[in-house]
């Protein structure tokens, strides 16, 4: 493999490993709470139809990202509502936010645009466009490094940079704000922090709306930066593979960044070289498309280290009985 | 349960006007919808051509639900349609099992076999439409490489494949064919970010046109071609206009003038096995306002040649399905 096709591999794994980062942060927002969530994939495209549909409608990529976001935030109110609320089971929770975010964004689609479940396509500024960092092409000339400025780290749509912004934001607020130590005792320790005279409910509130934010931003680069509009179904799987990655990343910032782009580099080298010759044997593209996964059942079944989830994940708080 | 009464009333309606027409033809529409602007849009601009040419009214229906396709099949059925033409290949089952109740009236279905003495069971060759367009895509390309991207990994879409890939060595024998495919599940026909990806990959394997045979993950791929400035060629109807001037072409599978033949012969509908191919107008390419500037005069001259001499069987475009195997590659 010479040094373009590493670089382009590279390249591919950033803009596939986005989306899988932001709901992998979502995703640790909510469960570090002791929420679980796995409607990640619904909030996705429901965030994904809506920047789809007012970009298009509007002609704004930034409506549609304040659209999305407003869309996901919806779902997130209601899986708050169904598990710390009134208490109900959160996968069951999870799941019928799948469900509905599926079934509703065709039909709404269909009914709005009449093209069968798609938005229109999105051209100009209905799109986030790639950014080109400062003296990306002079420097390009400059050996190895010059390209890797370039091509890698040049030329993304505003939202990836965000996302890896994300990154260090969300330790510095998990770790060393009081907020983040309340949020991650909440998970940990409900009645702990009930004690202390902190309300549980609303921190388990504020954990599911900032996983609400973020997983719009990831609906809206998938279908306004990534893509130029919605398409059924088009979140294809990501928001089970960013949890598959939250658990690989033991629930953790940093990790979540190196297992969302672990899981992306395996995306991007299964579509550039299908059916990889070993010479020994083949191995089939399908094997690379299931590697998260099984990598997932490894670390859960603890063969590399022990992934040990928020203690009070999926227990709705019940203050007294 | 408001959903459901609704439901339940317009299917009422619709019964009630349709038993005031008496064969008159019906169409049903598949769950895509009638405006799809790919395959049911052609179903019903072949209908609109019908009425407009002959002053007649037919009955249709879109699906909402899978549950709704042997019941709409038999309300057509009961009210006196004839013919009654549905469209897609998810029909099959359904058909198999209403056709037989019925054997006064005549079914048409596209893209699926159904062996019963009253149905029409109308496919296409589209390895003579890609066949067509990968000519054009070899006469189009600098590089000497093209691609091809698949939906799911099935034989209809390695028809596609073997079918571009013979028109591609067939004009340029050096010429590289790089082909992927999407996945292997259903969630293959829509994942246009893989296919964007997909294409991004192809590009940087030297690919300078793509072909896309995927549904809606396509739709990925020609907003990915018309971004990295390459050239794209959409399927099924006519995708020319999805990005004007970047769209070489789409391979068209004319699923109106399937349906417009099938209503013109009325109740006297042949039945029995058609194939729309070249020689009948079923296959095509699309040239239009979108596309015209990408099509030199030698390159359509070339392209009008070859499906001559496929209509007349000078050429014969070797198809997938027929051994599960392609001669080039």
């Amino acid at each position: 493999m010479d040094f373009l096709t590493l670089l382009q591999v590279s390249d591919s794994t950033v803009r596939l490993a986005t989306p899988l980062l932001l709901a992998c942060l979502a995703g640790l927002f909510s469960e570090r709470a002791g929420i679980f969530d796995i409607g990640l994939e619904g909030k996705m495209l429901f965030a994904a139809f809506f920047s789809g549909a007012i970009a298009a409608v509007t002609g704004s990529a930034w409506m549609g990202l304040v659209a999305a976001i407003f869309a996901s935030l919806i779902l997130s109110v209601i899986h708050g509502l169904a598990s710390i609320t009134f208490r109900g089971n959160q996968l069951i929770s999870g799941v019928a936010i799948n469900f509905l975010a599926a079934g509703l964004t065709v039909v709404v689609a269909q009914d709005w645009f009449g093209q069968g479940g798609r938005t229109p396509s999105l051209t100009g500024a209905a799109r986030f466009n790639p950014i080109t960092l400062p003296f990306a092409e002079s420097l390009g000339a400059v050996p190895v490094l010059g390209p890797i400025y370039r091509d890698l780290l040049s030329g993304h749509t505003i939202l990836v940079y965000v996302a890896f912004a994300c990154v260090p934001l969300t330790w510095w607020v998990l770790y060393r704000t009081r907020f983040g130590l309340r949020l991650r005792a909440v998970g940990e320790a409900p009645e702990a922090v009930d004690t202390a005279g902190i309300s549980v409910v609303r921190l388990r509130y504020a954990a599911v709306i900032i996983c609400g934010v973020l997983c719009g931003i990831a609906g809206s680069y998938l279908a306004t930066a990534l893509q130029a509009g919605f398409v059924k179904d088009m979140t294809a799987g990501r928001g089970y593979i960013a949890l598959a990655a939250l658990i690989f990343a033991k629930w953790r910032p940093w990790y979540a960044l190196w297992a969302t782009l672990l899981f992306g580099l395996l995306q991007a080298v299964a579509l550039r070289f299908q059916n990889i010759d070993l010479g020994v044997f083949v191995l089939p593209v399908q094997f690379m498309d299931a590697l998260p996964f099984i990598l997932t059942v490894i670390i859960l079944a603890g063969f590399v280290g022990k992934a040990i989830p928020p203690r009070a994940g999926g227990e709705p708080y019940v203050k007294e009985r | 349960m408001t959903i459901k009464a609704t439901f339940l009333g317009a299917v009422a309606t619709l019964a009630l006007g349709a038993g005031g027409a008496l064969a008159d033809p019906a169409l049903i529409y598949d769950l895509g919808g009638k405006f799809d602007k790919s395959f049911n849009e052609a179903a019903h601009n072949g209908a609109e051509k019908w009425k407009a040419e002959t002053g007649g009214s037919y009955n249709e229906i879109e699906l909402q639900s899978e549950a709704q396709r042997e019941q709409a099949l038999r309300r057509f059925a009961e009210a006196g349609n004839n013919p009654i033409i549905m469209t897609g290949f998810a029909f099959g089952s359904a058909l198999g099992e209403v056709a037989p109740d019925y054997p006064d009236t005549k079914f048409a279905i596209i893209d699926m076999v159904v062996d019963s003495p009253n149905v029409r069971s109308v496919v296409f060759n589209e390895h003579e439409g890609s066949y067509l367009v990968g000519m054009m895509a070899a006469m189009a390309s600098e590089s000497g490489t093209v691609g091809f991207i698949g939906g799911m990994d099935i034989p209809l879409i390695r028809k596609f494949a073997c079918g571009y890939a013979q028109g591609v060595k067939a004009v340029n024998p050096d010429a590289t064919v790089v082909q992927n495919m999407t996945g292997t599940t259903p969630a293959a026909w829509n994942d246009p970010v893989k296919g964007g990806e997909l294409t991004k990959a192809q590009i940087s394997q030297g690919a300078d046109v793509v072909y896309a045979a995927a549904g809606g993950t396509g739709v990925g791929v020609l907003s990915a071609a018309a971004d990295e400035g390459i050239l794209s060629i959409g399927v099924d109807s006519n995708q020319n206009y999805l990005h004007p001037g970047k769209v070489l072409t789409s391979m068209m599978k004319r699923v109106d003038n399937a349906v417009y033949e099938a209503m013109s012969q009325g109740a006297d509908l042949e039945t029995g096995f058609n194939v729309m191919g070249i020689a009948n107008g079923g296959i095509g390419y699309a040239l239009d306002e979108y596309n015209a500037e990408l099509v030199s005069a030698e390159m359509q001259a070339a392209v009008d040649d070859a499906a001559a001499k496929i209509a007349s069987g000078e050429i014969a475009v070797h198809d997938y399905m027929s051994d599960n195997a392609c001669p080039v590659q």
